[in-house]
């Protein structure tokens, strides 16, 4: 029988992983990946206690409302993404600081 | 070990392998493509959870929809073929802080915490109940999430398009 833990370590190792990505790259598509790996981990997180300690259904239809939010997010973001690199030729954000001073 | 239990492990190894790909990999093109296979990967898990709809959705928004949008942007923004990229990537030392900083505090909660296990409630098909569970006590959220969604339809086309010549 598989534990409950085994699904968080997995979540866990997911989740780092997505906050290295966002934290590390300056590529801005990539940063919207490592946001996806972010909240597919909290999914595998809501799914897995639902199964184990809730013994409910509430964490499956909340992980259903992240899986509408992150559509709502990434078509949002990648339109910004594209209109930013129509303007500046670039999707460096580190260089996209027009609202600094 | 029984095959479902090795069958488990690899799934989640190619998961987490991916996922790291998705990470540490500096071309995009192959972060995009590895990320294909984290999404799977975590349909497969889902099935061993007993959320059969949730794979499902996995599936069909993930992979068909948000993946695809991503490599839309990819391809839209990047030339691949441009392999003399200065510096991809931010400071080192910041994000080794915060990985190792998460890391050590997931690692606490995950493994001091007394989790209350119960026994395995087997595999059952659970569309019926979500549906009913959407329309009786999550109704509200359900009519705010259609909503967002279309905010976020008419903001986005309106943000994307083709400025005007005047």
């Amino acid at each position: 029988m598989i534990s409950l833990q085994t699904y968080l370590i997995i979540s866990a190792l997911v989740f780092i992983f997505g906050l290295i990505a966002v934290v590390n790259k300056k590529n801005a598509v990539g940063i919207l990946m490592g946001v996806e790996l972010i909240l597919n981990s909290v999914n595998l997180n809501f799914i897995a206690f639902a199964k184990y300690v809730d013994l409910s259904i509430k964490g499956q239809i909340i992980a259903i409302f992240v899986i509408i939010l992150a559509a709502a997010e990434a078509a949002v973001a990648l339109a910004i993404v594209l209109n930013i690199y129509r303007y500046r030729s670039t999707i460096d954000v580190t260089t996209v600081d027009l609202m600094k001073n | 070990m029984e095959a479902t239990e090795i069958l488990f492990l690899i799934i989640a190894a190619i998961t987490v392998i991916s996922a790291a790909i998705v990470a540490f990999s500096n071309k995009i093109i192959y972060a995009a493509f590895s990320l294909l296979l984290t999404l799977f990967g975590f349909a497969a898990l889902y099935v061993y959870l007993s959320a059969d709809f949730i794979a499902v959705s996995q599936v069909m928004i993930y992979v068909g929809g948000i993946l695809i949008l991503i490599l839309f942007g990819v391809l839209m923004t990047q030339r691949i073929y441009d392999v003399s990229v200065k510096s991809e990537r931010n400071p080192v030392l910041p994000t080794l802080l915060t990985a190792i900083g998460s890391a050590v505090v997931l690692g606490l909660i995950i493994f001091k915490t007394p989790w209350r296990q119960v026994a395995d409630s087997g595999y059952a098909p659970i569309t019926e109940r979500i549906g009913q569970a959407i329309m009786g006590d999550f109704l509200l959220p359900f009519e705010i999430a259609s909503i967002l969604l279309l905010a976020a339809l008419i903001g986005s086309v309106f943000i994307a398009r083709a400025e005007e010549k005047k």
